[in-house]
């Protein structure tokens, strides 16, 4: 019963979420929703590694950063459409996901290690898109403005907040199947403990590669994305350490390892992020908000905010 | 142009031990944490800066020499530490790894942030009277305050060294970094030896900063460029070795120095990336550290 309750309210939801542009004419709020759709999907992405495998990884933005030069320089310099151009990026951000989760899951890298060498490889990129010449180096790339469906663009902020809708659709759907699949049991097998889920014959090895492609996968198609709406590409943002913190924690303060979490995450530190911008206007304010929500949900919700809802529903949770 | 790289070559190398000396500071507080505690101190980048900035206003507002400053600023460091990590760090993280590396990053995130609030994104500098004044070596001329850098930070190593072998503090911090369980029940009060500890770390950074501010600069983000550099000293050198910290912090200069040199600025960073990515795969007890 609980389930069909739940399956209603999502559906619900996802109604009200693409209607929800007809009655608001106003494109900052379009922009806020489609920044919330964004971030909650490359939260998602964040997720599978970290929250169903257990992997934190502090450079999850190269996949991003990846993804959006790939798509970028082959439109920019090929003339290729950008809506070929997101398959080529999902294909860069997976092998980067590859080479990465081979280099350190192959020799055992766990936790803080982890996270480290993520961080290093991420800023390895950064420095060498700054330093070659095809990504424009510290210059940037510049993109144009033409709207059209081939290179994922829109006239009105309505257009753009579509397209974050489906990825944000997507990769619930994928959280989803997850949960179900054999492979996402594994993943969580793996996450609880890494010696059992080996001596259970679980390849360790090759399930953490496969869920570190996904996200590379999701992550590239997110840089592109982001290329096309805000038109403009330097290392810096391609290889932001601050994306890489946002989206562990949207996803740590919505709750690691659920479907939701990073959607709900995303939806709170943005509202509170908004809120606090309106009530104080000035630059690094949102941030402090969001370290000390960071603290906070660490110290006394470990669960995050979806945790929170089940404690206090009850067992009926699942 | 190779001749311009040969001829260039002994300064680059002096240049990498004067600033190695320095990362080897910063990074020898975070070996010790990690080799007493077993946490990653991520807020390690963040707290530099926020000593930096300290070392600044000592110097702008009330005049103090950065290099005397650090009477002032090292104890303050040990006290910011030792109330961080017994008030917050410690009673917040419930004793998880993960959560300890996931409360110092919010840690990170909110000093910085609140260092952009109240200071602004400016970088900040002081010239000193002696600033520019140099002692030639015959192959490479040195300017001074690199050269008290270099000298002070040796100092502070050393004192550090003496101060985890020959006192009581120092015995019971190397009890409780090698067997928790057992300096409990000859009645260490480890929570307070790791609140030490953390505070000893955080001081060492305190130094960092003085001795970092008269030839560097200070921004909000300036912490970040340390953090990748000094936990690639630390995986270097093995975690919670003190020797393996200095020697890496050398390592690690020079590279960045020498690599700058033949690569160019920008591309030369690479080197600690690619040193910490191959360290971390093919020999994570780092280079002195023996075989997991």
């Amino acid at each position: 019963m609980a389930i069909s309750i739940s399956r209603w309210v999502q559906m619900g939801l996802l109604v009200l979420a693409v209607v929800l542009p007809l009655a608001i004419q106003n494109n900052f709020y379009l922009d806020v929703l489609t920044i919330i759709f964004f971030t909650a999907y490359l939260g998602q992405s964040w997720n599978i590694l970290g929250g169903y495998a257990g992997q934190f990884s502090f450079g999850g933005v190269m996949f991003f950063g990846t993804g959006a030069y790939a798509s970028t320089i082959l439109w920019t310099t090929y003339g290729i459409p950008p809506i070929y151009g997101v398959f080529v990026a999902i294909l860069a951000g997976a092998i980067v996901g590859l080479i990465v989760g081979y280099a350190s899951f192959r020799y055992g890298l766990r936790g803080s290690y982890f996270a480290l060498i993520t961080l290093a490889f991420a800023e390895m990129l950064r420095i060498i898109a700054n330093s070659v010449e095809f990504t424009g180096g510290g210059v940037g790339i510049f993109l144009n403005f033409e709207p059209s469906i081939m290179n994922l663009q829109f006239i009105n902020a309505r257009g753009f907040y579509y397209l974050s809708l489906g990825m944000v659709v997507i990769s619930i759907i994928i959280a989803m199947w997850l949960e179900r699949s054999r492979f996402g049991a594994q993943l969580i097998a793996i996450r609880e403990n890494e010696d059992a889920a080996e001596a259970l014959g679980i390849n360790v090895l090759r399930s953490k590669i496969l869920a570190i492609m996904i996200m590379g996968g999701m992550g590239g198609a997110a840089g592109t994305f982001y290329a096309q709406k805000y038109l403009y590409l330097d290392p810096p943002i391609a290889y932001s350490i601050a994306l890489s913190v946002e989206m562990l924690l949207v996803t740590i303060v919505g709750g690691m390892g659920t479907v939701f979490g990073p959607l709900v995450g995303s939806f709170v530190l943005h509202i509170v992020t908004e809120v606090a911008k309106h009530l104080i206007e000035s630059p690094g304010l949102s941030l402090i908000v969001y370290g000390f929500i960071l603290i906070l949900i660490i110290a006394y919700l470990p669960n995050g905010l979806i945790g929170l809802f089940k404690g206090l529903s009850g067992k009926r949770g699942k | 142009m190779m001749s311009y790289t040969v001829s260039m070559m002994p300064a680059a190398v002096m240049n990498g031990l004067m600033y190695g000396s320095i990362y080897a500071l910063v990074a020898l507080g975070l070996t010790l944490i990690y080799g007493v505690l077993h946490i990653i101190n991520f807020a390690h980048g963040a707290l530099l800066m926020l000593a930096l900035y300290a070392a600044f206003f000592l110097y702008s507002i009330l005049g103090i020499d950065p290099y005397l400053g650090i009477l002032i600023v090292v104890p303050g460091s040990f006290i910011f530490g030792y109330v961080l990590y017994r008030f917050m760090i410690g009673k917040l993280a419930h004793g998880k790894d993960q959560n300890i590396l996931l409360i110092t990053l919010g840690l990170s995130i909110v000093f910085e942030n609140m260092a952009m609030l109240f200071f602004s994104a400016d970088q900040r500098t002081v010239n000193l009277s002696y600033s520019f004044e140099t002692v030639d070596l015959g192959f490479v001329l040195l300017s001074i305050p690199k050269l008290i850098s270099f000298f002070a930070s040796l100092v502070i190593c050393f004192l550090l060294w003496m101060l985890m072998s020959m006192t009581d503090l120092g015995k019971a911090i190397r009890a409780v970094a090698k067997e928790r369980q057992g300096a409990r029940l000859v009645g260490i009060d480890v929570d307070k030896i790791f609140a030490a500890t953390y505070g000893i770390g955080i001081a060492c950074l305190g130094a960092a900063g003085c001795l970092l501010l008269p030839i560097f600069y200070v921004d909000p983000y300036t912490g970040n460029l340390f953090v990748i550099i000094a936990f690639t000293i630390v995986v270097l050198g093995g975690m919670g070795s003190i020797v393996g910290a200095l020697i890496g912090g050398f390592i690690i200069g020079i590279t960045e120095s020498v690599g700058g040199l033949i690569l160019g600025e920008s591309l030369g960073q690479i080197g600690i990336s690619v040193i910490f990515i191959l360290i971390l795969m093919f020999r994570p007890n780092g280079l002195f550290g023996g075989k997991t």
